[in-house]
């Protein structure tokens, strides 16, 4: 056998750089042109566009099923709609919401991040990462193709059992649901299992846990979180699908089930849920706050730490959703007392972001903008979220509309805002061109007060005794005026929201021309070209602070020596990142996509006969075992050293 | 944005002056007193903080133009950041000392709720039984002959405590008055219950509160909290089997309503009418609604639902029974007379 | 790169494929472990969850699963961790054919415990459809099939690959090391199970 050592291949260094370099890195890289590359792709920075898209989509449909349903509440007894489609309508919009656009768009984000910022060439396991992306897409597509068939799901969000039983939901709709449930949870966790590895064994040498990026500790705190509770919603929802199909009794009392067995299940994934959407934008709000108060965030170690205890106590709260159920008082008030713990991270993040501000030169760009937005906003909603902590008022303002103003002043002022701040700040690095500013400012401000006017009056609405999800409300209850106005709201927001998408699509085509880095901003995902080259970074860099490119004004120190005709990462040491080992990178393949559509065979005929699942499982073993069989012959590294 | 810092305060006071029938911003009853005036204390301290984080932005705002080097990791700023780092301290131990403040303040009323008839009065006893979508109401006594059985309306005579149990017949669903007390769900399989103190004389309404399909949103509950002696002779006219029809017309309605479909479902104490599965009709008349909320009782809302309980209330367990205009003028009449 | 560089260091002396935790399948592997070993553990919850609220367990009139083929296939999947143990070392000394000696008598084994795996539902004694304490313990028990045969298929393939060109290099050592960790979290979950299933309710009852 012939053992090459490994100064006889090609590889960067001395005499391969620049432009040589460069043509020689796309070569490898390089995906084939045209619709098969598009398919066979594994570059994370192609699937995370995609997956951002997706997610957008996603949003827009569930925000016109918003709309949808905000004109029907504009008046009381308003009868434009059946409560068939308006049980169908929040359902759609709930489940659209948390599971097809902010839990995926935050994993999204951090496909097309993480690398970057810890300056590797790739995701690892690239070919999950593609995987991953078919199965949202099909559990997406699947659930609103359903809902256009008028059989969408239309037992809520949390489809409480047993109104979502067999007994009492007959039909396809709520298997859809759970199903749906099912794709996105695969989705969700083989992302969470790429950024695990990618995160703590691809940073660049030298950036070790205590200078790694903050969005970075978010992505790798919720990518945690995403593993240990979205087993909970993916066994909930499996044994609901049980006791659907083929007769079990989870959740039949008359035969020893229980109903608040899926209720705890449900919200032990439900309660970290929201902070899996919430931790990753609190990860742009710091880069945004940094880069434009042209200063450090204030107190790193503090916001690290908060990060961590967010993701800690988020397992131990989700009780605070069942406090209307019954269960034992005293138990009760350990869950107060837990939820009203997690504010104190919160807190601690919301002082150290303004002081960052406050002991920098902040510039009010739009980003910035949407970080005050996102200030001004969330801390309402996180007060709002104090209150329900408490088990009496709880007990008052559960299921009301308090609770809906509550959510939709963290999930879009905690999530939206900072989204929509951060797709400001990355789009150059997205597209190679900066947005508009005077469209950018237009759709802020519209967006600003289009959302408060469409969401504090249901604070009210809620102590006036508005019960949330009913479809209509009698008219001498007082409530009328208020909903016409969170309506009215509601259709600012959107109109805001097309603005915001019609800048980005003119941008795209129009915008200025962005540098590398336009903000002058400090983390390394600025350090390569505006849009980033397949391969990331010509040479891998080198770190010595969080801050990189403030530090280094005048040269980025790099490594090199990674092989250049085949696809190679750097792995590096989990605490010190000091390097390891050289990895090699999945070549494009079609073997995800026929995997993914296998198992969506699998999933939507398990929907109607359980042998599905025994039958599918032979394709899908058969697309599996196609997918890890090497293909190419062994190639010419040291084989047996 | 700093307007409506202020805004809080003066809307407890707006909210909790104009308390209507469904309100949370009322002390009608022991329960829900304790609880707003939790809420008006957490509303304060989350309002003063509030208050300090915006003040900090706009301070941040104005002092723009620091003397950190651009973009530099300020090394100059160390003295600076030294006031700032005892802000921070002072700002944590802020935040938890008031969350700690809370936290006790919400034990104690919860506390208080859980005694809520300190005195051990004696109770009036109700089972309360959700359908989708209406309630099933029986007062029980120590003698069950003198047991009361009505539907989507309760009375509760002021300052006597009462103990509700719930359960649930189908999905899980949730009693509320929120002038009365908190919610509390019903859930199939289990029994919750729920003790309320009235304390002054109104008529409230309740509201199912836990989505439970498609007529969650008419599924309500009217609660008149009366006198003792006023609530005493509604029990003792609940007890009385219904009154024979007086007219022809009732007659004609009374023969139809005990021999035809609606004697499978509904009860009329008294007739042959017996069903168990729908509302009790025997003092029908004597409520405010029917169909849980959904129309008012009167005649124009008797015709309207019986000739068509679909229209509505899109889906509910009625069917549309398709009486001729003679027989709805009739068992119209007759319903009339159920006070 | 927009900025000038400075080269710091090289990398190309760099191994290509490390054991443990220096390898990314690991990482996956051990990610992997979460999610299953969640998914059990939440299992479990239900199944005491659903037992906190029995006045017997297994509820009246049913009567504990028999434990024979139970207890069978145990002893089989624990004799199962001395070959698996042999083969995790060939690996990592990377003698091929040591290795795949052992991880054949695995999978050989694994066939063997098909049978009394078959057997085990028929000794429950009672049915999914029965009621809630039916379908606890048939859930576990198909959630453990599921582990077990994914591991039974994915070593089949490994050994498989083992006699091809492929086999000559380094980084499917690695991967064969990383299948004989998988083997042991397969027994270690089924252990609790196997409690749970087969004893607890003798215990309680
Ligand atoms: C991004 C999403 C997100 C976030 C971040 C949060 C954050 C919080 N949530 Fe929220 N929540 C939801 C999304 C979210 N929530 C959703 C979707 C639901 C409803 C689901 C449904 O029913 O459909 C819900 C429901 C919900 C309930 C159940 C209500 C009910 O159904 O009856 C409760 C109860 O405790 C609660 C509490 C909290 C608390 C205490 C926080 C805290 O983390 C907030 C912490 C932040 C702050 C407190 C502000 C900053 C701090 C300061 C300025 C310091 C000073 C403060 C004090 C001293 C008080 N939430
Ligand atoms: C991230 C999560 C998220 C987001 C962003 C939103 C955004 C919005 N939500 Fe929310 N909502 C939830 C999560 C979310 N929601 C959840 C979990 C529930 C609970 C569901 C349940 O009970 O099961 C809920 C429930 C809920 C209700 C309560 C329903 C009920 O209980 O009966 C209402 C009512 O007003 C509402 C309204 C809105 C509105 C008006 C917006 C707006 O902000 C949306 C704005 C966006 C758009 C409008 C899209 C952009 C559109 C275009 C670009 C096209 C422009 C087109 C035109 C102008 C025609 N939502
Ligand atoms: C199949 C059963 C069924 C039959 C037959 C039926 N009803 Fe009903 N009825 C119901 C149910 C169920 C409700 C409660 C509906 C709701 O509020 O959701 C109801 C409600 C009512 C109410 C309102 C009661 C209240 O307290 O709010 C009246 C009045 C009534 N029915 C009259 C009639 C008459 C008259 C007939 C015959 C012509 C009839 N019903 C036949 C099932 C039935
Ligand atoms: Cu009953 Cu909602
Ligand atoms: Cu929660």
């Amino acid at each position: 056998m012939t053992v090459l050592s490994g100064k006889d291949l090609p590889r960067d260094g001395e005499q391969l750089q620049g432009p040589a370099l460069d043509a020689r890195l796309a070569r490898t890289w390089g995906d084939a042109p045209g619709l098969w590359g598009w398919i066979t792709t594994t570059d994370h920075k192609r699937i995370g566009i995609r997956y951002i898209v997706t997610g957008m989509v996603f949003l827009v449909l569930a925000g016109l099923s918003a709309l949808w349903m905000r004109l029907q509440l504009a008046t009381p007894e308003n009868s434009m709609m059946t409560p068939d489609r308006y049980n169908q309508l929040f359902t759609m919009h709930g489940t659209t919401m948390m599971f097809l656009f902010a839990v995926p768009i935050m994993e999204a984000m951090a496909i097309y991040l993480v690398p970057l910022m810890i300056g590797t060439r790739n995701i690892s396991f690239p070919r999950l990462n593609a995987f991953s992306y078919w199965m949202y897409l099909a559990g997406g597509v699947m659930i609103w193709v359903a809902f256009v068939l008028n059989i969408g799901p239309d037992a809520g969000w949390f489809s409480y059992t047993p109104l979502s039983g067999p007994q009492f939901s007959p039909g396809k709709r709520v298997d859809i649901w759970a199903q749906m449930i099912t794709f996105t949870e695969v989705a969700a966790l083989a992302v969470a299992v790429e950024l695990v590895a990618t995160i703590l064994k691809q940073r660049a040498p030298g950036m070790t846990l205590a200078r790694m990026p903050l969005f970075v500790w978010g992505a790798l705190v919720t990518a945690f979180m995403v593993i240990f509770s979205m087993p909970s919603v993916a066994l909930a929802s499996s044994l609901l699908i049980a006791d659907r199909l083929i007769g079990t009794h989870f959740y039949n009392a008359a035969e020893h089930g229980d109903p608040l067995l899926w209720q705890h299940l449900f919200w032990f994934f439900g309660h970290p849920e929201v902070y899996i959407i919430f931790l990753p934008a609190t990860g742009f709000v710091s880069h945004i706050t940094e880069a434009f108060s042209r200063r450090p965030v204030f107190a790193y170690p503090a916001m690290v730490l908060s990060l961590v205890t967010t993701g800690l106590l988020a397992f131990g709260v989700w009780v605070h959703h069942m406090f209307a159920t019954g269960l034992p008082r005293l138990g009760y008030s350990f869950y107060t007392a837990a939820t009203l713990a997690v504010s104190i991270p919160a807190a601690i993040q919301i002082f150290c972001w303004i002081a960052t501000m406050w002991d920098g030169r902040p510039r009010f760009r739009v980003p910035l903008l949407y970080v005050v937005a996102f200030i001004v906003t969330f801390v309402i909603g996180g007060l709002s979220g104090v209150m329900q902590a408490s088990v009496p008022i709880d007990l008052q303002v559960h299921d009301t509309y308090f609770v809906v103003a509550h959510f939709h002043y963290v999930l879009v002022g905690g999530a939206v805002f900072p989204l929509l701040g951060a797709f400001t700040y990355w789009f150059p690095k997205f597209t190679g061109r900066m947005m508009d500013d005077r469209l950018g400012k237009i759709a802020f401000w519209m967006i600003f007060i289009g959302f408060q006017v469409a969401f504090f009056p249901m604070h009210f609405l809620g102590l006036m005794g508005m019960p949330r999800r009913v479809y209509t409300y009698p008219t001498n209850m007082g409530w009328d005026e208020l909903n016409l106005l969170a309506t009215i709201g509601s259709f600012v927001v959107a109109a805001a929201f097309l603005v915001f998408i019609v800048n980005a699509i003119f941008s795209l085509a129009r915008g200025a021309v962005a540098g590398a880095n336009p903000w002058d901003a400090p983390g390394l995902e600025w350090a390569t070209s505006s849009p980033p080259p397949q391969y990331n970074f010509p040479h891998i860099p080198v770190v010595s602070s969080r801050t990189p490119l403030w530090d280094n004004r005048n040269h980025l120190p790099v490594m090199t020596g990674l092989r250049v005709d085949d696809r190679e990462l750097l792995l590096t040491s989990v605490m010190e990142a000091i390097p390891d080992v050289r990895d090699p990178s999945a070549m494009p393949s079609a073997w995800p996509l026929w995997a993914a559509m296998a198992t969506t065979c699998l999933f939507i005929s398990s929907i109607f006969t359980p042998w599905a699942v025994v039958i599918g499982a032979f394709p899908v073993a058969a697309a599996l075992i196609g997918w890890f069989w090497p293909k190419s012959p062994p190639g010419p590294e040291p084989v047996i050293e | 944005m700093r307007r409506r810092l202020l805004l809080p305060i003066p809307l407890f006071v707006l909210v909790s002056g104009c308390a209507g029938i469904q309100s949370v911003s009322d002390d009608a009853g022991r329960e829900s007193g304790l609880i707003w005036s939790l809420f008006v204390l957490f509303g304060i301290v989350t309002a003063i903080f509030y208050v300090a984080v915006i003040a900090f932005l706009i301070a941040a705002y104005w002092r723009r133009g620091g003397s950190n080097q651009d973009g530099l990791p300020d090394e100059g700023g160390v003295t600076r950041e030294r006031s700032l780092r005892t802000a921070f301290f002072l700002w944590t131990g802020a935040v938890i000392g008031s969350l700690s403040l809370l936290a006790l303040a919400s034990y104690f009323t919860d506390r208080g709720l859980a005694s809520v008839n300190p005195e051990n009065k004696p109770m009036v006893g109700i089972d309360l039984v959700a359908n989708q979508w209406w309630w099933d109401v029986r007062y029980h006594y120590d003698d069950p002959s003198q047991n009361i059985r009505t539907a989507n309306e309760i009375h509760l005579p002021a300052g006597v405590p009462a103990m509700i149990s719930l359960k649930s017949n189908d999905v899980i669903h949730s009693f509320w008055v929120p002038n009365l007390a908190g919610k509390q769900d019903l859930i199939p399989g289990r029994i919750n219950d729920i003790v309320l103190m009235p304390r002054r004389i109104g008529h409230y309404r309740a509201q199912c509160a836990e989505y439970c399909g498609l007529q969650h949103a008419h599924m309500a509950l009217d609660v008149i909290v009366e006198s003792p002696a006023d609530f005493q002779r509604w029990e003792a006219a609940q007890r009385q089997p219904a009154p024979a029809p007086a007219t022809p017309l009732a007659q004609a309605g009374y023969a139809y309503v005990t021999s035809r479909e609606c004697s499978t479902c509904h009860n009329i104490a008294g007739t042959n009418a017996n069903g168990t599965v729908a509302p009790d009709l025997t003092h029908v008349a004597g409520r405010r609604t029917i169909a849980a909320g959904t129309l008012p009782m009167n005649r124009a809302g008797l015709y309207a639902w019986i000739a068509d309980p679909q229209g509505a209330k899109p889906g509910n367990n009625m069917p549309t029974v398709g009486l001729n205009a003679d027989e709805l003028h009739a068992v119209a009449a007759y319903l009339e007379t159920l006070k | 790169m927009t900025l000038p560089v400075r080269f710091a260091g090289d990398l190309a002396e760099l191994p290509t494929s490390a054991f443990g935790h220096r390898s990314l399948t690991w990482w996956g592997i051990v990610a992997f472990f979460l999610i299953e070993g969640t998914t059990f553990a939440l299992a479990i919850g239900t199944y005491f969850y659903l037992m906190g609220g029995e006045q017997t367990w297994p509820p009246a009139p049913f009567s504990p699963p028999n434990p024979i083929a139970g207890t069978i296939f145990t002893v089989l999947l624990l004799l199962s961790e001395i070959p698996n143990t042999l083969a995790k070392r060939a690996a990592e000394r990377k003698d091929l054919r040591a290795l795949r000696k052992y991880l054949l008598i695995v999978c050989a084994m694994c066939a063997v415990m098909v049978i009394p795996r078959a057997f085990e539902f028929a000794s429950l004694n009672v049915s999914w459809k029965d009621n809630a304490y039916g379908s606890v313990i048939w859930t576990l028990l198909f959630l453990h099939v599921t582990n077990f045969l994914t591991d039974f298929a994915d070593s089949l393939v490994l050994a498989g690959l083992l006699f091809t060109k492929h086999s000559v290099e380094s980084r499917r050592f690695v991967d064969a090391a990383e299948n004989a960790m998988y083997w042991r979290f397969v027994w270690l979950c089924w252990l609790p199970i196997y409690v749970l299933i087969y004893w607890l309710p003798r215990w309680v009852s």
